[in-house]
Parts: C-alpha cells; sequence; structure tokens
C-alpha cells in the first residue's frame, strides 16, 4: 500500500469511529468554551476587556483543547487494544502518525470555528478584519502543536500516568508555538494592525512545523518499537 | 573504576577551593560592584546545563538509531545534569537580578530560554521517573525533541521582547576578569566530566546488577 493510501484509511477509520459518537468533539469544543468563559471572568473588568488579552485567551483555549483532544485520540486506541493491531499491520509506521496528526488537526479546526467567533463576540476582538492571515497563523500553529503533541501523546500511550505527563511534556516544548501564534494574532488586534510582524511570526511557525514534524516522522519508528 | 577518576578528583577540589580566591582577587565591577561576583559561578553552571542538555539529545539520538543501552546511561546523565546546574543557574539568577536590576525576575531572553530548557528536562525526568517500563526510549524523543526546541525558543523569547523596551546588562568584560570567569567555566566543565564518568558507571552496575538479578532467577 502505498504511503497516502495508508494515511487516508487510518484518518478515515479515526473520523468515522469519531462521528459515529461525536464523543472527542463534542467534550473538547465544550471544554474550549468553558476554558475561554473562565479566562472571560480573569481578564474582563467593568465591562470591559483589559489591553490586547484576546489573542492569549485564544490560542489558550486552542492549547489546553488541543491537550484534551490528542489524549482522547490515542486513549481510544488503547482501551480497544487496537494500537498494537495498527503498529503490527505491515505498513510504514510514519504513515500512522501523519494519519493521525491529520485527523487531530481535523478535530481542533471545528474547535477552532467556534472559539474564534467566541472570543471575537467576549473580548470585542476584531479577529475577521485580516481573516487570511489570521486563518495562516492558526493553521501554522495548529501544526507545529499536534504535530508534536501526536508524537507525544502516541508514545505516552503505553506510558504510566500518561494523562499528567502529556500536558508537562508538551507545553514546554510548544512555547514557541504559543509565544508566535499570541503575538502574530495580537499585531492583528492592535488598534494600527501590523501585518508585517504577523508574517515574521507566521514564518517562525512555518519552520517549527518543518523541524518538528521532520523529527518525529524519524523518531516515531525507533521510539513505537518495542 | 578509570584511573584518570582519582587525579582528576583532585584537581576539581583543588580548582574550586581556589576558585573564590581567584574571584576575590579579581578586579569590581564599576557599576554593579560586589554582586557582580555571583557571576563567576552563575554562568557556568548555565554552560554545565546547556552541556548537559546536548549530551542529552546526542546520546539519545544514538540510542535510538543503534538502541545502545550505553547511549541511555549518557541520556539520563546529561539530563540530570541539566536539572541540577539549571537549579543552581535559576537560583543564583534571580538574586543577582535583585541586586543588580532591581527586580527578582525578568522576562529577558537568556532567563526565559534558561527556565524553558530546564523545564523540558525537568520533564524528561518525570517521564523517566513515572513513565513506568519502557520509558528510556519515550524521554529519547523528549531528549531530541528539547534539544531541537531551544534555538525557536531562543528567537521567539527574543522577538517577544523586543517589542518591549530592553534591557541590556550584560556585562563586558574586563581583562582581570576574564581569566577569572574563564578558570571558572574551566572548573565546572571537569566537574561535569567527572559527575558524567560516575554517573554512568554507577547506570551501568545497576544494569548488571538487574540483568545478574535475572539470570538468577532463570
Amino acid at each position: 500500500m502505498t504511503f497516502l493510501r495508508v494515511v487516508w484509511l487510518v484518518m478515515r477509520k479515526d473520523l468515522l469511529v469519531e462521528l459515529r459518537s461525536r464523543e472527542i468533539l463534542y467534550t473538547t469544543v465544550f471544554f474550549a468554551v468553558s476554558c475561554v468563559l473562565v479566562f472571560a471572568f480573569g481578564f474582563v473588568r467593568e465591562g470591559q476587556p483589559m489591553g490586547d488579552v484576546g489573542a492569549g485567551i485564544l490560542w489558550i483555549a486552542v492549547a489546553f483543547s488541543g491537550t484534551l483532544a490528542l489524549g482522547r485520540a490515542f486513549e481510544r486506541e488503547r482501551q480497544s487494544e487496537t494500537l498494537r493491531a495498527l503498529l503490527l499491520a505491515p505498513v510504514d509506521r510514519p504513515a500512522l502518525y501523519v494519519a493521525k496528526l491529520l485527523g487531530v488537526m481535523t478535530l481542533m479546526a471545528a474547535v477552532q470555528v467556534v472559539i474564534v467567533p467566541l472570543v471575537a463576540l467576549f473580548f470585542q476582538a476584531p479577529l475577521f478584519e485580516h481573516f487570511l492571515m489570521l486563518a495562516a497563523l492558526l493553521f501554522a500553529g495548529t501544526v507545529g502543536f499536534t504535530a508534536v503533541g501526536t508524537m507525544f501523546a502516541a508514545m505516552l500511550s503505553r506510558a504510566r500516568s500518561r494523562d499528567v505527563l502529556l500536558p508537562v511534556l508538551l507545553y514546554p516544548i510548544t512555547v514557541p508555538v504559543i509565544i508566535a501564534g499570541v503575538r502574530g494574532t495580537a499585531a492583528l488586534l492592535q488598534a494600527e494592525p501590523d501585518p508585517a510582524a504577523a508574517r515574521a511570526w507566521l514564518s517562525l511557525l512555518v519552520s517549527f512545523d518543518v523541524v518538528f514534524i521532520t523529527l518525529a516522522l524519524w523518531t516515531f519508528e525507533p521510539v513505537m518499537t518495542d | 573504576m578509570p584511573r584518570i577518576f582519582l587525579p582528576l578528583t583532585l584537581l576539581v577540589a583543588a580548582m574550586f577551593a581556589y576558585a573564590p580566591i581567584m574571584i576575590a582577587g579579581a578586579p569590581i565591577e564599576s557599576t554593579m560592584f560586589l554582586v557582580q561576583k555571583i557571576f563567576y559561578f552563575h554562568v557556568p553552571s548555565w554552560f554545565v546545563m546547556f552541556s548537559g542538555a546536548f549530551l542529552c539529545a546526542g546520546a539519545s539520538v544514538r540510542y535510538l538509531a543503534k538502541g545502545s543501552r550505553e547511549a541511555d546511561h549518557y541520556a539520563v546523565t546529561g539530563a540530570e545534569l541539566a536539572v541540577v546546574f539549571g537549579l543552581i543557574g535559576l537560583i543564583t539568577g534571580p538574586l543577582w537580578a535583585r541586586k543588580a536590576w532591581g527586580v527578582w525576575w525578568e522576562w529577558d531572553v537568556k532567563l526565559t530560554l534558561a527556565l524553558v530548557v530546564w523545564l523540558t528536562f525537568v520533564a524528561y525526568m518525570l517521564l523517566r521517573r513515572y513513565g513506568g517500563p519502557g520509558s528510556e526510549k519515550l524521554a529519547a524523543g523528549v531528549g531530541i525533541f528539547g534539544a531541537a526546541n531551544i534555538p525557536f525558543v531562543y528567537y521567539s523569547v527574543n522577538w517577544w521582547r523586543t517589542i518591549h523596551p530592553k534591557t541590556t546588562v550584560v556585562p563586558t568584560l574586563g581583562p582581570g576578569m576574564r581569566g577569572t570567569f574563564w578558570f571558572c567555566v574551566l572548573a565546572f566543565m571537569l566537574l561535569m566530566v567527572l559527575i558524567v564518568a560516575a554517573r554512568v558507571r554507577l547506570e551501568r552496575q545497576r544494569a548488571l546488577v538487574d540483568e545478574l538479578y535475572l539470570n538468577l532467577e532463570d
């Protein structure tokens, strides 16, 4: 089987299972919404949001709900003992990684469709004025975050105390993604938008994506072998 | 025990005993006065921390590529050194910052980078400690990712900082200070070599004991 066909089949399987129960989708979306709400209580004073908190809250909600989705995506494989079956299949291991990555990214895109308008609404943030740039930042940031996250979640699916270890490992490594995402988005939201700064942050995100996807494709095979 | 071990221990002990004398004799810095002396131990600890991080990453690459147990011993040693010496740096840094800049913490690029790298290797140790069997391989992945992350954290924090007013504080070293500084760096690096040798030996013996137990049970 070709690489792309394996990617397509595994991803289709994951999305089909998810579409039947919609468990991860619903729980993650509502988790992200509650996240935004909790931050609203922290950073809205006398009816006015403080400074440019909108960008930060958007990215924190993305990171937190992403962690949840990553954990659940592999928990499902573990509970039904299908991870071993997947790993035993005579296909390229990196194809499994890419399939999982795309699956989680699809879920996170669905979450973002809900929380971007919500942040715009709650924090009076003009998120839609530079929509294409924002979409590019969110896409590149999500790729970077899930590239590292899928790798770690896959590794941890066999480890003890995996629920706590996933964020503990994931957040220090994704610090550049969060900084670049937040600052890039904030550059678009300020009184005089600065698309040049946003582009600079976008290029940082893209190089992060390239480096970490390459690394993950290389390390996935040896790390997932017993 | 390698024959080099004892002379090396004596040398490192002598160097650390002599270091305070050299530091006391170094010229007093013109703006920060006596406080600046912490620099002679603070910066070398960062040197050891980053060397430990890169040792861990390099050994992890070797462990994943070749599967050699020996490389894994080096990886865990590197990570432990990064955590311990990072902690020394994170304690001496704010002490110095309080006196020199008037604040305990500054979101300076070097400080933030060090904190993020330190957190990564604390996470590495947590994974090894609580990840259960087979976590060495997973930890190797974390070590590699953590080291690859260093330039990205550096650039992102640097750009993030430049949006705000910048405080340049890194002192230019006077001629009398340079010698003392490099002497301390050398002492710390030799101490690192010593610790690596001892720690890897311990890890090797531990693996040997495990193997013997397994053979006994068979």
